[in-house]
């Protein structure tokens, strides 16, 4: 029996290396081509009609569009509207890596570190730079809020400071360590099921225990994929907020 | 004692802090039912945040749950 980290395994399906560099296509490489490729595909199909009254495909895709046009207007303004494309590419990656990766035998691209650190550090770049661009050396009042009484600022601004840097961990771990805990506990489970089963007969009927379990897990992951993809983004939101206008 | 039942212990003590955040989690759901049974017109708006507070709490004990996973698998 596998263990249940067995799962997150990189594994090279094309070996490529450049020098000592190790740039293999592997299954994690695999699995983004394919989240690329339904995403767009699925986008470009359902808009390709264009018709007034909607189908299913299109009613879906345009829901879609709203929710995080809706969620841009009410966390940045109507300056926001220029960073829609990038809000919205984050969060298709991020869906599509969630609810691919609950495919049985699919592989969680969003369970590892270094793919949720790197969209988070893309935010926090995006954000430190537009900042500079839009409001010049003014953007690091971001650190002192205003109104306070100047015998708090020294303990207020390495406070602000460690905040806004810790920002891209947070935003990070916060992603992988839920994809990641959340398929351990479903293949714990399933692991339940399978020593019962080699238990004998009365071990058999107790084994549907833990696949009903498994079951509601199932369903709870959905729940945790969408929420996810969905914290991710509007934490995006409020983090380019600070790009668009200052907190005074 | 053992190095090994020092890990197992270490890493149990590593889920406790699962205690803070099954309570905090408690008070969002109870302050959330409370909040949509006095005024269920405000559902829609209180869903959403009720989603992100739900969230950024339970990340709290997801962390705990990998520290200890880390105890448990890496040292």
């Amino acid at each position: 029996m596998a263990d249940p980290i067995h799962q997150f395994e990189i594994q090279k399906i094309v070996d490529f290396q450049v020098g000592s560099m190790d740039l293999s296509y592997t299954n994690s490489a695999l699995w983004m081509t394919i989240a690329v490729v339904v995403s767009t595909v699925f986008l470009t199909m359902a808009m390709g009609r264009k018709s007034l009254v909607p189908g299913r495909a299109q009613v879906l895709a345009e829901m879609l569009y709203e929710f995080i046009a809706g969620m841009i207007r009410e966390n940045i303004g109507a300056d926001g509207r220029k960073y829609f494309p990038f809000i919205f590419t984050i969060f298709m990656v991020v869906l599509m890596g969630n609810l691919l990766g609950l495919i049985p035998y699919s592989f969680t691209y969003t369970s590892h570190i270094v793919v949720t650190f790197a969209l988070a550090a893309l935010v926090f770049f995006a954000v430190v730079i537009f900042g500079l661009i839009n409001h010049g050396m003014h953007f690091f009042s971001l650190f002192l809020p205003p109104g306070l009484p100047k015998w708090l600022w020294p303990m207020i601004i390495p406070i602000e400071c460690i905040s806004f840097l810790i920002r891209p961990v947070t935003l990070s771990v916060r992603l992988f360590a839920n994809m990641m805990a959340g398929h351990l506990m479903l293949k714990v489970f399933a692991g339940f099921s399978v020593a019962m089963v080699s238990a004998g007969a009365l071990g058999m009927l107790a084994s549907t225990m833990p696949m009903v379990f498994n079951t509601i897990l199932i369903g709870f992951e959905f729940l945790i994929a969408l929420i996810h993809a969905y914290v991710f983004a509007v934490l995006s939101c409020i983090y380019l907020k600070d790009t668009v206008e200052l907190a005074h | 004692m053992e190095n090994e039942a020092m890990k197992l212990i270490a890493a149990a003590l590593a889920l406790l802090p699962i205690l803070g955040v099954g309570i905090g989690l408690g008070m969002i759901f109870s302050s959330y039912n409370e909040a949509v049974g006095r005024n269920p017109q405000a559902a829609e708006l209180l869903n959403k945040r009720f989603f992100i507070t739900f969230a950024l709490t339970e990340a709290l004990a997801i962390f705990a749950l990998l520290v200890c996973l880390m105890i448990l698998f890496v040292f």
